[in-house]
């Protein structure tokens, strides 16, 4: 059995506040070397701030409560903070949904991807800018050599987008998160970054988790999706499985409410299915499963018992009493 | 009412855009003023016509402006334009080293405040606040008293007293700023805590920043102008523009050229850097300078 890139086990994440909360509990997963790794719920689910602990960087009022998170066989969740400012850009780096604010404004962009150069891998500036003409090319920005010198404002989204790649790719991380990539892009363009992540990191054997409320664009890119809902991960498929056969009633509920192209015309206009109710607000959540009150398949052991784990086939694990 | 041809229009904005992209008429106007006081401080030597405290002679006492004395001279003869010539020295080292001083003492405070928070925030505040209740040049004039006059303590005096401005407004940059995407970004990319201050925080809020020490610059002038002028400042017979006043203020009224000429040169270069401060405004946003 070969040591996973990323082992997060049990992680727990609380919220500070009158009252603890945890707002992420029992979360694990593994991503192994190179393997595309899909995270995905809605909106406050704990997806963003599970990512976040990965990378060392809760602050109040959010802090590690719990669990393991180990990179390489080596366990970094108790890391000090110099340890992880060697970990982070290395080797675990981080691109972003909001690709106009992550940017230094006052900086060229060559000067921001050079920088990683410089304090990663103590490389001299001249020879810096060279390689960073050189990670702009490899994001397919045109002209490098001119685009170098210009500054963020000068640059569109997507080219944008495409040097946070060339930042978080430049020292060669064995694990990039990707938090919601593409949520502030066009369409078009957003099938081009992420062809192009999926191309470099492949090149590079670089993982990726990549973290999005968009079960489609997840789905493209991932060998594995997992789902989660109210700080728990509900289910864990393969890609596949997870559009063919959704275990999980809210899962279901995600996959029936996407449009599909071509359902109109075999069944006539439809509404679009729909999950009702509102996520649980965390201070609130329901006894028992924390799906219950949304739930078509909800009965009393539901509203009282926390479902356990049900391992499915190939790696996968579905959190509900009515599995299947 | 004439209509203005398309192509004169299209000049028209053509001029309008090159005019604004240069920063405007304050900074051209404040920028050639603190120039002229500048230049006028650096060639004091060239151009000046006598030697400014050597020179005393009793027999061109109190002489109006004339060709041979453009500003008149003084009660013991001395010629007024030499002297407010080598005063331009004095006065504009005190602006520009206390306000170097303030705004590295202002910003290393209010950058490591505004970054790190917690206690070290408070205490700074505090100090701030403290400092700012206390009139800046009553505090000097306390230094001054401690010091003794002349021209090094004249810029511990200012340098000293003056930084809470900076700080608050790098204080209040920071907090603003850490919660912009590129310095979270620049976190999770492994920058350390001075990296971050000095390569995402620090040239993000040099705007302001500069605008301030230009403005403080005049104010310094202006503090300077009052120690002397109370006798702290500068001793005479050395020539500074507030102990010119200072010494001119019995004889207003009867030779007033001993008071209006040095008066005037405050009043110009603490004019022209107000001016220059308000254009740096306009011109330090990058997205206005670097468009190609």
């Amino acid at each position: 059995m070969t040591v996973p890139l990323l082992k997060v086990d049990e992680l727990r994440i609380a919220l500070a506040g009158d009252v603890i909360h945890n707002a992420v509990e029992e979360v694990s997963f593994e991503i192994g070397r190179g393997e595309a790794f899909g995270l995905v719920g809605e909106s406050g689910c704990g997806k963003s701030i599970t990512a976040l602990a990965i990378m060392g960087l809760l602050r109040r009022p959010l802090s590690l409560a719990g669990g393991r998170i180990a990179l390489d066989g080596q366990e970094i969740q108790d890391a000090s903070p110099s340890e992880w400012r060697r970990l982070r850009g290395s080797r675990i780096a981080m691109i972003f949904q909001e690709p106009m604010t992550a940017l230094n404004p006052l900086s060229p962009v060559g000067k921001q991807i050079a920088e990683m150069f410089v304090l990663h891998q103590g490389a001299s500036w001249s020879e810096a800018m060279d390689r960073a003409e050189e990670a702009l090319r490899q994001v397919r920005v045109p002209s490098p050599e001119r685009r170098i010198r210009d500054y963020p404002h000068q640059l569109s989204g997507g080219m944008r987008q495409r040097v946070m790649i060339a930042i978080a790719l430049a020292c060669g991380p064995d694990l990039l998160i990707a938090d919601e990539p593409t949520t502030a892009l066009d369409v078009t363009v957003q099938s081009e970054i992420i062809d192009l992540m999926a191309e470099l990191c492949a090149a590079k054997g670089t993982a990726i988790l990549m973290i999005s409320h968009d079960l489609g664009l997840v789905a493209n890119m991932c060998r594995r999706v997992a789902v989660m809902y109210a700080g728990r991960i509900v289910e864990s498929q393969p890609a596949g499985a997870i559009f063919a056969t959704p275990r999980h009633p809210y899962t279901q509920g995600l996959v029936d409410s996407l449009p599909r192209l071509g359902e109109r015309a075999k069944r006539g206009r439809q509404r679009l299915r729909e999950i009702s109710g509102v996520v649980p607000s965390i201070a609130s959540y329901p006894a028992g499963c924390r799906f219950n009150p949304r739930c078509f398949a909800a009965t009393d052991i539901c509203r009282n018992t926390p479902p356990a784990q049900t391992p499915l086939p190939a790696d996968g694990l579905v959190r509900c009493h009515h599995h299947g | 009412m004439s209509q203005s041809t398309p192509a004169s229009v299209t000049a028209d904005i053509a001029a309008k855009r090159r005019f604004r992209l240069k920063g405007g008429l304050s900074l051209w106007v404040g920028g050639a003023l603190v120039g002229i006081a500048l230049a006028v401080a650096i060639t004091a030597p060239l151009i000046a016509i006598t030697d400014p405290v050597m020179s005393a002679n009793l027999m061109n006492a109190e002489i109006p402006p004339c060709w041979e004395f453009p500003f008149g001279t003084d009660a013991q003869g001395r010629d007024i334009y030499s002297r407010i010539v080598y005063g331009s020295r004095i006065s504009l080292t005190v602006g520009v080293v206390s306000q170097i001083v303030n705004s590295l003492i202002g910003v290393s405070l209010g950058l490591s405040a505004g970054y790190w928070g917690g206690l070290w925030d408070d205490f700074v505040s505090g100090l701030t606040n403290l400092m700012l209740a206390i009139p800046s040049l009553i505090f000097a004039l306390a230094i001054m008293a401690i010091l003794g006059p002349g021209l090094v303590s004249l810029v511990i005096a200012l340098g000293l007293t003056n930084w809470s401005y900076s700080c608050r407004l790098a204080r209040a940059q920071v907090l603003s700023l850490k919660s912009q995407g590129y310095v979270q970004a620049a976190r999770i990319l492994g920058y350390g805590d001075l990296r971050i201050m000095f390569t995402q925080l620090l040239p993000n809020m040099l705007g302001p920043l500069i605008v301030i020490a230009t403005l403080g610059m005049g104010g310094a002038i202006l503090s300077e102008a009052a120690l002397s002028f109370l006798g702290l400042g500068i001793r005479p017979p050395f020539p500074s523009w507030g102990s010119m006043l200072s010494e001119a203020r019995d004889q207003i009224n009867t030779v007033p050229w001993l008071s209006v000429f040095p008066g005037l040169a405050i009043f110009f270069t603490v004019l022209g850097l107000n001016l220059l401060g308000d254009g740096l405004r306009d011109i330090l946003d990058p997205q206005t300078t670097t468009r190609r």
